[in-house]
């Protein structure tokens, strides 16, 4: 009995093991996200965690990139950037629209990215 | 989209044939140029940064006539642009954190964003303290009341929330370190300088570090080997003959392995009697405690290991100053005592994080403690020997997402008491202890304005028995720069009624358990669910950094293993409560810093602490019902070479308390019903003459107040109606002290 167990056991790990080659569960990401201030950040983090998969968010007001680490079997960075873009924040990947840019608080009206 | 571009592309020579330029400068409220601040065009990628006059110029944009401007930590302005020559005034944003970091840390930190009620004192606070053990470091706080010494031990207990130490759940870097056997005389063989930080948390602690937190946790960090200073050394000397050292030598082997030796010694030699009861004020005696500890950190590997290990002897003489222990000792000729107490320690913590995942880490703590005192008082006899092993393992990670946490893991703890009382009567009481517990806390952050911690914990016990421990805490933030705490959590615990009331075998007192059914000490585990309350605001009052603190805490005792001394002045009884004992504590306090390096805290604390006794129910005795706080704290600018003053004044106003029940004694032994309203002031200065050397000088208690009749009955310490434990004010007057402390960097 203990020897099939450990044997499953042993073939689920190698089994996970070949999967996380191709898409981590914990994969670390980062990209370029326009915003100002304090406000921006709350912003930017809450569309990060909206998204189904992403496991930590973390954006930076002094260099503007975003840290995730994400569950790429639930999700890619394209979609974090997605979110984050439709509350109107630009991202090195997908840019907001500008109907949603000209409604955010004055406070957070960033340099919009080229 | 596509279209719009097109057209602007076509329209682009045009534009540059154009070459309208608008010119500017930005400034902020005082004038002063900005040089860095960002300018462009709304919506658009087009724009500039200011120079060093703050001045900037910029082609006219097709697309808008509205121009942003913004710099870190000011608001960021969006202006209609009508002319060709603009200037634009940019306001501060006080809330951005970047604007917080500028300023001076302060000496103790109250936490807008932590679920509990925290609050850390640093260095910077501790340093404040005269001397020099963990029990006289929190005179400058106002959450911690510490009772004056009692008359022969010279102990210091001390109380938050109107509860006692037993109460408060006292751990180093985590790990349950003042308990049982130690319970009395704990905290005073931590010395001062071996501590980095205290955290103080009011009400209902975490259930990873166990059941028996009721009133709070106050957890101690030491220096960490791997951040120290090569070498530090502290020297102090008092007017009423205590004497201390501290060395510090610090080796890093490598950029992974670090250790301190800590070493402290202190000593009193002379014999005080100031109010001349022919009792010593404070007991003489010495201490020798060493320390050395060692860290592994791997930061690649994400692996932190702490080794300690531990060697403490401690001499304590007290009572007539005639009295010679090798003559006198269980003798009638002079009373007298002696409680020496020996500590081994070896403890190891090591942490765990995983490299993938940041947020996921696992934690195991083992501790191995051996705490043995010998003690007499008089021809009362206490000896205790407890050996107890300790461990914790712990693992932290994330539900989907770092919003939502959780710990969870094992703990069990396994103590062997031996444990000879000999007072009016014999008994042998020694026991072994076990229990094994497991835990669950959840953490939730919406990372803006809301958190909650929930937790809940399950252990067996071998006199608790079997149950559940729940702690729920709350945190919201109503609006900016304030904070609503809530917190309710039980607790339970095996009260050690003999260590833990020490101070009553010097007396005359008759012991009696009057249960017999109970499994500690034929009483029931104490049982106490506590509920509070906290508000936190921070503002400006007329331009001044202020700070408010409003808390209210409850507790209500289901069970509690009470001590009566109000039943007759010659006895002590011990029973399971009949009816109602809680203790409700209320503290307003607010903290100003007046000018520049000048702060200002105050604090007022109402307690309503009762018990039902025997003779009915009771305020508790020798417990202020009023309390007043005040500390004035001052320091100059840091020079060049690391020169400074800082000066530093506490003022404690104690109302009334009610005294033991004396009133059957013989007229000359009877004590008032209340004691009075007193105060007390300390005071000290440091000079820093360079970063590496300073001394400091200090008094305690400079308005030299002195409670009369300190001990009932000194003349006769054989007596029937001997008692030194109804202490309410210092027994010594006016203490002076200096200290120096150099440090290599």
């Amino acid at each position: 009995m203990k020897k099939i167990v450990v044997l499953v056991l042993v073939s689920l790990f190698s089994l996970t093991a070949m999967a996380q080659e191709k898409k981590s569960k914990n994969k670390k990401v980062e990209f370029t996200v326009a915003g100002n201030c304090g406000m921006c950040q709350k912003r930017i983090e809450k569309a990060a965690f909206s998204v189904k998969g992403v496991k930590n968010a973390q954006w930076h007001v002094d260099h503007n990139m975003i840290h995730l680490v994400i569950d790429e079997t639930k999700c890619s960075k394209e979609d974090v950037a997605k979110a984050i873009a439709a509350i109107g924040h630009d991202t090195a990947l997908v840019k907001a629209e500008d109907a949603v840019y000209e409604k955010l608080h004055g406070c957070c009206l960033y340099e919009r990215l080229e | 989209m596509l279209q719009k571009i097109a057209f602007l592309l076509f329209l682009l020579p045009l534009i540059s044939f154009s070459q309208e330029t608008v010119k500017g400068i930005v400034v902020d409220e005082n004038n002063e140029p900005f040089l860095g601040a960002n300018v462009f065009w709304f919506g658009t990628s087009v724009g500039t940064t200011t120079d060093v006059n703050g001045a900037f110029s910029l082609e006219k944009s097709s697309e808008t006539t509205f121009l942003v401007v913004s710099y870190i930590g000011y608001a960021t302005q969006k202006v209609e642009i009508t002319s060709n020559e603009v200037k634009i005034v940019l306001k501060e944003v006080t809330n951005l954190k970047e604007v917080e970091v500028i300023k001076t840390k302060k000496s103790t930190e109250h936490s807008l964003f932590a679920v509990t009620n925290v609050q850390t004192m640093g260095q910077k606070e501790l340093l404040k303290a005269a001397c020099c053990n963990l029990s006289e470091s929190f005179s400058t706080n106002p959450s911690i009341d510490v009772n004056f010494s009692d008359a022969v031990t010279g102990n210091r207990q001390i109380k938050m929330l109107g509860l006692t130490s037993p109460y408060i759940l006292m751990t180093e870097e985590n790990i349950p370190a003042v308990r049982g056997a130690s319970q009395a005389y704990g905290l005073s063989f931590v010395p001062g300088t071996w501590v980095e930080s205290i955290q103080i948390t009011k009400g209902a602690g975490s259930v990873i570090n166990g059941y028996e937190s009721i009133s709070g946790q106050i957890n101690y960090e030491v220096l960490k080997p791997a951040d120290d200073i090569p070498f530090f050394l502290n020297v102090y000397g008092s007017n009423d003959s205590r004497y201390e050292l501290n060395a510090h030598f610090n080796q890093k082997y490598s950029d992974k392995l670090s250790s301190t030796l800590f070493i402290h010694g202190n000593t009193r030699i002379g014999k005080n009697d100031m109010n001349n009861d022919g009792f010593l004020d404070n007991p003489i005696g010495k201490q020798v405690n060493i320390l050395n500890r060692w860290q592994y950190t791997d930061a690649e590997k994400g692996l932190v290991s702490f080794l300690n290990l531990r060697y403490m002897n401690d001499e304590k003489q007290a009572g007539e100053v005639n009295f010679n222990p090798d003559l006198d000792k269980f003798t009638t000729n002079a009373w007298g005592s002696e409680v020496n107490t020996e500590k081994i320690e070896i403890s190891n913590k090591t942490g765990y994080v995983f490299l993938e995942m940041p947020y996921q880490s696992f934690g195991f703590q083992n501790s191995f403690q051996s705490h043995k005192q010998e003690s007499y008082f008089g021809l009362n006899q206490y000896n205790i020997h407890q050996k107890s092993y300790y461990s914790n393992l712990l693992f932290n990670s994330i539900i989907s997402n770092t919003k939502n946490k959780f710990t969870t893991g094992l703990n069990f703890n396994y103590d062997v008491y031996d444990e000879q009382v000999a007072l009016n009567f014999t008994q042998d009481f020694s026991r072994i202890d076990n229990s094994i517990g497991a835990f669950f806390e959840y953490t939730y952050d919406n990372l803006d304005n809301f958190s909650l911690v929930a937790g809940a914990r399950v252990d067996n016990h071998n006199r608790l028995g079997t149950f559940v421990t729940p702690r729920l805490h709350l945190r919201y933030n109503p609006w900016e720069d304030a904070v609503i705490r809530a917190s309710a959590g039980r607790g339970k615990r095996a009260a050690n009624i003999f260590a833990e009331n020490q101070q009553l075998f010097a007396s005359s007192r008759q012991f009696s358990i009057l249960n017999s059914d109970g499994k500690l000490y034929g009483l029931n585990p104490e049982i106490a669910w506590n509920y509070g309350l906290s508000f936190i605001q921070k503002f400006k009052f007329l331009g001044k950094e202020t700070e408010l603190v409003l808390d209210y805490y409850q507790t209500d005792f289901q069970n509690q293993a009470v001590v009566d001394i109000d039943f007759s002045p010659q006895e002590v009884l011990f029973y399971n409560l009949d009816g109602k004992s809680f203790a409700k504590s209320f503290q307003a306090e607010l903290n100003v810093e007046l000018m520049m390096h000048l702060n200002l805290k105050t604090a007022y604390k109402y307690y309503d602490v009762q018990t039902q006794f025997q003779t009915g129910q009771l305020e508790r005795a020798l417990q202020a019902k009023h309390r007043v706080f005040a500390n004035l704290a001052y320091e100059t600018h840091i020079k060049e070479k690391g020169q400074q003053w800082k000066f530093d004044f506490t003022y404690s106003w104690l109302g009334k308390q009610r005294l033991p029940f004396t009133a059957t004694n013989p007229e000359a032994y009877r004590l008032s019903e209340y004691a009075p309203a007193f105060a007390v002031m300390n005071a000290q200065v440091t000079r820093t003459f360079s970063s590496k050397f300073e001394v400091y000088v200090g008094g305690e208690n400079i308005g030299n107040y002195r409670q009369d009749n300190a001990i009932v009955q000194s003349e006769n310490p054989f007596g029937a109606y001997f008692d030194s434990s109804m202490i309410y004010g210092p027994v010594f007057g006016q203490m002076y002290y200096a200290g120096l402390r150099y440090n290599i960097k």
